[in-house]
């Protein structure tokens, strides 16, 4: 060691130690500091994507619960005639009940009465005429009925109206607060589970407004992109990764399915207006048009995946396939393709997750129409889950912010879901050669 | 009723395989050698079957459409459509369809019904005759198909063949969308392009797009000046890259040298999250949440804050860009050779100092490549800036004010309804057009550094 130093004009090593050790204090807090700083910018990122489902979780959860008012209704026979239905004026009948169980409220004074009957949801009297149509013989009794009440009230019960605010600028006034809170008293106001959420399709009226047509029209377009993006992505990887000669041509495909990967997706939505529907005719709004514009989207991903996917089976089967005699097809389709496919599988259902959440082109095709009953198929006019969001989320009345993030937090669930299928996927049947 | 011929070429195309499968299966029975296996010959009885004759049907099905619409309109009444605008044309057949499903508002005219009942008529005609045509070209593949089962008959050949057909055409329908999208979008913006001159388009620095009231209304055609969006998007993506470098970059380099290696089987999915989070989830998350508070901020220091300010739409947009590019840099910083890194620590540097002295300078390329993308990911973005930017094209730089970008105007031009004669339509597909060329030089650009770099590594 020393006499490695002593010929050189090395300055004296015990100095060099000195000096080193002196800055290696600073150094180490320079070193200590850029990974403070790192795992700082990492707490950013996992903040805000808690505050992101804080923020959902916590003005979601009240839409999935929505007030209920149980109510005794006589179905007078006055009102509501046998030989006149499905008409009746069944809103009167609700009415007169809830002035019933309201002792000392004027129910002569039309503005009054006309509050009184406001408490119960729009929804309320179909739900009784529907109960009264299919069995006509409820008419003169009394029905115990379980019915939604307006959105201002739910709104009131789920305390989201502050009750201190000036009477003039309240959305519910006083007066119609102590009313509501008389019958709260009666013990007739529940909060159950709000399955309208998940069987009616969309409303004008937040209370009556589900995700039945929303759930259905991406089901739709899911099952028409998958049908579509599924052969061909899996065709064309196979050729590109198998067969396709390395030329210029091969070159040219494979950039360009790169590229097409990175083209903003409302791009694709001007493609799909101009060519499916401006040229081909094919109808407005339809989850057919919606998926096949996402299968062109999810296409790129598929490939993509399918590629790295038969990459990864070592050559040694298809060299042993080829010894034994197989053409150079029944080696891919018999023993390659097969121990793919788990990897295919996973790649594709991450791809179909994505064009779940995917809203811009299908905004341009339409698919955001006001639409109040699920599609049968998939040629009728439907929405999808995220363009549902984006309705709701444009809709001002209050009752539509909280069924917004309920919205999104079922959008989320089945895209949790649908990775959760694909990790178990990876996980169970991915061989490591 | 429309899926009958569908079941036909299945049944059809099920036929041929048992068929020729079976014919093969007894030459065989008689003692001779097959060249293929029986199954090929069932395949390729199959196969062709299938190919021609769904092409067929899905053809047919496409087009069918566009040609009684046009054979309804041709057979109207002389006179009918003359001196109207296509936008009325349009009315007129829309109107005829719906009586022809049985929905009809008020008494329509005569004609109308008789150009309904046409159009009913024309359809049902259109679905025997394609049954008709179904049926007889299947039979007449089975039976060719057929004729030629023999022993020497090279059936894996043929069937192979055809399969290694449909995987080109597969591999071609990805050049085929990058062609619809560029024809569709220079046919479109060509005639754009012939009611807005394209110097105004490209220079002028109003953006009003507007339909005129009245026909002769010339001077309200509105202005189609695309400075102000396209500044209003830079103002945007620049807001998220101030958000998404740093945060990306830095947790990329925590990840990537000083995580211990179960954090970071945490971290990385739980960053990747974020990403898998649809935009218009974001998009809510910067209206509901972001725009109010710095609204209440901007209050607080008594500085004027608009409602749907560009800080807001950006720096969600940011957070979501923080997962792309930590992946990308993570990536690159990884690719950088283990002996780079060896000699830095060898001659005494601190993990700290390699990295920002020899790593991350050796990264660097790659790291522009991501950021790039994630320039081009930003500009294309649609759902956040639709829900959290705004309509208005403000000139200006400045982040606190309300600015709308392409995206947004492509969005709220081609919403509801659209007709495709008048500018405002027209006008969308433009800056689609231009959408399109920018992010696509970016993303080449981006691909071909981010390659590059890597190979001179490998």
């Amino acid at each position: 060691m020393t006499d490695m130093t002593t010929g050189s004009a090395a300055p004296d090593p015990h100095r060099t130690t000195e000096i080193v050790a002196k800055s290696l204090d600073r150094r180490r807090r320079k070193q200590s500091r850029l990974k403070w700083i790192g795992m700082g910018a990492i707490m950013i990122a996992f903040t805000m994507l808690f505050i992101l489902v804080a923020s959902l979780v916590s003005t979601g959860w009240q839409a999935f619960v929505q007030t209920h008012i149980t109510v005794e209704v006589f179905v007078d026979p006055e009102e509501i005639r046998a030989d006149r239905l499905p008409r009746g004026n069944f809103d009167d009948v609700l009415e007169t009940t809830l002035g019933n169980m309201l002792p000392g409220v004027d129910m002569t004074d039309r503005a009054t009465a006309r509050s009184v009957g406001s408490i119960l949801s729009d929804g309320a009297q179909f739900k009784l005429r529907d109960m009264v149509v299919a069995n006509p013989e409820l008419i003169g009794e009394t029905i115990t009925l379980k019915v939604p009440t307006s959105d201002i009230y739910d709104q009131l019960n789920k305390g989201l109206i502050d009750r201190e605010t000036d009477n003039a600028n309240r959305r519910v006034k006083d007066d119609e607060i102590a009313r509501f809170d008389a019958l709260k008293a009666q013990g007739v106001v529940s909060k159950p589970f709000n399955s309208t959420l998940f069987t009616s399709a969309d409303s004008r009226f937040p209370e009556q407004a589900g995700l039945k047509g929303a759930i259905v029209g991406s089901f739709w377009a899911l099952l028409v992109c998958f049908l579509i993006s599924f052969p061909l992505g899996i065709g064309a990887a196979i050729y590109l990764e198998e067969f396709a000669p390395k030329n210029k041509i091969s070159d040219i495909i494979e950039v360009n399915i790169n590229n097409l990967a990175a083209v903003p997706s409302v791009v694709f939505g001007l493609l799909a207006l101009a060519v499916f529907i401006g040229w081909f005719g094919m109808p407005r709004s339809a989850p057919f048009v919606g998926g096949l514009t996402l299968a062109l989207m999810t296409m790129p991903t598929i490939i993509i995946a399918t590629r790295a996917a038969l990459k990864a089976v070592p050559p040694s089967i298809r060299e042993a396939a080829l010894g034994l005699g197989a053409s150079r097809q029944q080696v891919v389709f018999q023993h390659v393709l097969p121990l793919a496919m788990p990897g295919i599988l996973t790649g594709t259902i991450i791809g179909l997750a994505q064009a779940l959440g995917e809203t811009a082109p299908l905004l341009l095709i339409g698919m955001n129409a006001f639409i109040t009953s699920a599609p049968s198929g998939p040629f009728e006019s439907a929405t999808a889950l995220p363009t549902q969001i984006f309705i709701w989320a444009d809709s001002p009345e209050r009752g539509f912010v909280s069924r917004t993030s309920a919205a999104i937090l079922v959008l989320l669930g089945f895209l949790v879901l649908m990775n959760g299928v694909a990790i178990y996927l990876r996980q169970k049947f991915e061989r490591k050669w | 009723m429309s899926s009958f011929p569908f079941i036909l070429l299945i049944l059809a195309a099920i036929a041929g395989y048992v068929i020729n499968r079976s014919a093969a299966k007894s030459i065989r029975d008689d003692g001779n050698r097959l060249h293929s296996m029986t199954s090929y010959h069932g395949m390729f009885s199959a196969l062709l079957i299938l190919v021609p004759v769904l092409t067929l049907i899905l053809v047919w099905l496409a087009l069918q459409g566009a040609a009684i619409n046009a054979i309804v309109m041709r057979d109207l009444p002389a006179g009918t459509l003359d001196g109207i605008g296509s936008g009325a044309e349009q009315l007129i057949l829309a109107e005829i369809t719906s009586i022809s499903r049985g929905q009809m508002f008020g008494t329509p005219e005569d004609w109308k019904l008789a150009a309904a009942d046409r159009y009913l008529a024309l359809y049902n005609w259109s679905r025997w005759l394609l049954i008709a045509v179904v049926a007889a070209l299947s039979l007449g593949i089975l039976a060719f198909a057929r004729s030629r089962v023999a022993a020497d008959f090279r059936a894996r050949q043929g069937v192979e063949g055809i399969v290694t057909g449909l995987m080109i055409f597969c591999s071609v329908v990805a050049i085929f969308t990058t062609f619809g999208i560029i024809l569709s979008l220079s046919f479109e913006t060509y005639r754009f392009l012939e009611l807005v001159p394209l110097t105004d388009f490209l220079f002028g620095a109003n953006w009003e797009p507007q339909i005129p009231i009245r026909a002769d209304q010339i001077a309200a055609v509105g202005a189609f000046g695309w400075l102000p969006v396209i500044l209003g998007t830079i103002v945007i993506t620049v807001v998220a890259l101030f958000v998404a470098v740093p945060i990306g970059l830095m947790s990329a380099i925590y990840l990537n040298e000083f995580a211990p290696r179960k954090l970071r089987a945490v971290i990385k999915p739980g960053l990747e999250m974020l990403a898998g989070v649809p935009t218009v989830v974001y998009g809510f998350f910067a209206v509901l949440v972001v725009a109010p508070a710095i609204r209440n901020l901007g209050q607080s220091l008594g500085i004027d804050v608009a409602p749907n300010t560009a800080l807001a739409a950006g720096s969600v947009m940011g957070i979501m860009l923080v997962p792309f590019i930590s992946s990308f840099a993570d990536d690159a910083l990884s690719a950088v050779p283990s002996a780079l890194k060896d000699a830095a620590l060898g001659i005494g540097a601190t993990r700290g100092e390699m990295m920002t002295t020899v790593l991350f300078p050796a990264a660097l390329p790659g790291i522009v490549g991501g950021v790039l993308l994630a320039v081009s990911r930003a500009i294309g973005e649609t759902m956040i800036v639709v829900m959290a930017a705004g309509l208005m094209a403000n000139l200006t730089i400045n982040p606190l004010d309300s600015v709308t970008t392409v995206t947004v105007q492509i969005v709220t031009l081609l919403i509801g309804d659209t007709s495709f004669d008048n500018p405002k339509t027209l006008a969308a597909f433009a800056l689609g057009m231009m959408l399109f060329l920018v992010t696509l030089v970016i993303n080449i650009f981006a691909l071909r550094i981010v390659r590059k770099y890597r190979e001179a590594y490998d």
